[in-house]
């Protein structure tokens, strides 16, 4: 049984060698010198004004906290579909008052307007 | 320089040679334990789909510059071996001999840790993938699972390469990456959701075994919204044109990779190569039924166009990844709140109105569910 489980564990080493050998590979025979101007962050040509790591519009926390809550559905969901021929006409109305649940509250969403972009 | 390749490559076939003699010599062979000839086996298996993988990828870049050439009525690349068949190794080749460069801003290790966390979630879903009907390196039942918990991996390479590199454009693209991907992962989800209610299993090849009966029972029909949205968000998630504005070189100059050079480069340009493999072979076997053929019950099964094969799998698969190029070049770039209004307003209600639909498909075993009602289960 856990022996179905060792390509799964061997693939992701060989994934993850592949890129290792290629990053050497290339610090190996990459050609070239270093000097202030070739590896300061390109910026147009200008000098960089500052660190870049700017705070950045709060719409990208709204999207992430959506998305915490809709794939946490989805999460939910996976388990039933999959049980779905065994769990009837009950399993699919238990969903179906969840799934209302989060419909209703995406629908306040989307009228609030957390879903506009500009 | 001709020299010390020659010398490589007359090693590395003499090693071959001997590795075939010892694997010949079969009382040192059966003398190795179990678990090792296995391991042995298993990793012989690995490398060779990765080596194939790798050879797809490479592949895919000619196949998308002659392509989109014709399209836009050029010829596409064609001096370096036989009507530039040649060309992905040159390119590879030259890459390897460019300079990394590490800005001074960047954080190091960040900096080249990133292009390894996003090659590995697009190579290793590929353990589960049923190739063809009789090849997959893990038959596991959380196969779907699986896949998508490495797909989900694939933002963190994005994400810390826009931030490792500590400039302006690599943060934006970032940024813009994370949000799009998230947003586009919750209707491929749901499409999922769809297509586990139609096939009962996680497990990849009972998916597909659960299309079984010609075209028309194929996935494609019943599921027709959650096809079209799977496959436009396995897009939007690749950062494919037209939603590209991760990259968008005309306005943020290349996004996230914007300061990755040679092979660090070449490392997300592989993983963005395999990531659209990776959206195509899922399509074809959720909605397309995978391995199995179109003309099954109408040719005979002993026919080669009649019986399920791995041809048929890369056929399908084929389609999908020029569908990629085919919108790269027909499609003009989405504007970044068109994109997410599309995830957002569009695709989210469409699937969950059709996951109802298809609920009640079920309850009422219509369709294809209607085998439900004699199997009694």
């Amino acid at each position: 049984m856990l022996q179905n489980y060792l390509p799964v564990l061997i693939f992701l080493g060989i994934a993850g060698g592949l890129g290792i050998v290629l990053l050497a590979l290339g610090f190996l025979f990459g050609s070239g010198g270093k000097d202030a101007e070739k590896l300061s962050p390109y910026e147009c040509g200008f000098e960089a004004f500052e660190d870049s790591r700017m705070k950045f519009d709060v719409r990208y926390y709204l999207v992430a906290i959506l998305f915490i809550i809709f794939d946490l559905e989805i999460a939910f969901l996976f388990p039933w579909a999959v049980s779905l021929d065994s769990i009837g006409g009950f399993g699919l109305l238990a969903m179906g008052l969840f799934l209302g649940v989060l419909v209703v509250g995406f629908i306040y969403e989307w009228k609030k307007g957390a879903l506009e972009w500009d | 320089m001709k020299r010390v390749l020659t010398l490589l490559v007359v090693s590395l076939l003499a090693s071959g040679v001997a590795l075939a003699q010892t694997g010949a010599d079969a009382g040192f062979w059966a003398g190795l334990p179990d678990p090792l000839r296995l391991t042995i086996l298993t990793t012989a298996q690995v490398v060779g789909v990765t080596v194939v993988l790798i050879l797809c990828v490479a592949y895919m870049t000619l196949a998308e510059r002659k392509i989109i050439g014709y399209i836009q009525n050029r010829i596409g690349p064609n001096r370096v071996g036989f009507k530039g068949l040649l060309q992905p190794f040159a390119d590879v080749f030259k890459l390897l001999f460019k300079e990394v460069v590490v800005p001074t801003n960047s954080s190091r290790f960040l900096f080249i840790i990133a292009p390894l966390l996003s090659i590995i979630p697009t190579f290793a879903p590929w353990t589960v993938m049923p190739i063809s009907d009789s090849f997959v390196l893990a038959d596991i039942d959380a196969g779907l699972l699986y896949v998508l918990a490495l797909t989900s991996m694939g933002v963190y390479g994005v994400i810390l390469a826009g931030w490792a590199t500590n400039s302006k454009y690599a943060l934006l693209g970032a940024m813009r990456s994370a949000a799009q991907i998230v947003a586009y992962e919750i209707a491929m989800g749901f499409a999922l959701v769809g297509v586990l209610m139609a096939a009962g299993s996680l497990n990849l090849g009972d998916i597909i075994l659960a299309q079984q009966g010609g075209v028309l029972n194929w996935f494609w029909l019943w599921l027709a919204p959650l096809f079209v949205i799977y496959f436009i968000s396995g897009v939007a998630e690749t950062n494919r044109a037209p939603f590209d504005v991760a990259e968008g070189e005309s306005e943020i100059v290349a996004g996230f990779h914007v300061e990755y050079s040679g092979v660090a480069f070449a490392v997300f340009f592989l993983a963005e190569y395999a990531n659209m493999i990776l959206i195509a072979a899922l399509t074809a076997i959720f909605f397309l039924g995978g391995w199995l053929s179109p003309f099954e019950g109408l040719l005979g099964a002993d026919s080669f166009l009649g019986q399920p094969s791995f041809f048929w799998f890369a056929l399908k698969t084929s389609f999908f990844l020029f569908c990629f190029l085919w919108f790269r070049a027909t499609f003009p770039r989405y504007r970044y709140d068109q994109i997410m209004r599309l995830g957002w307003k569009v695709f989210i209600p469409i699937t969950i109105v059709w996951i109802a639909v298809e609920g009640v498909f079920v309850w009422n075993k219509v369709g294809p569910w209607s085998h439900l009602a004699t199997a009694g289960s």
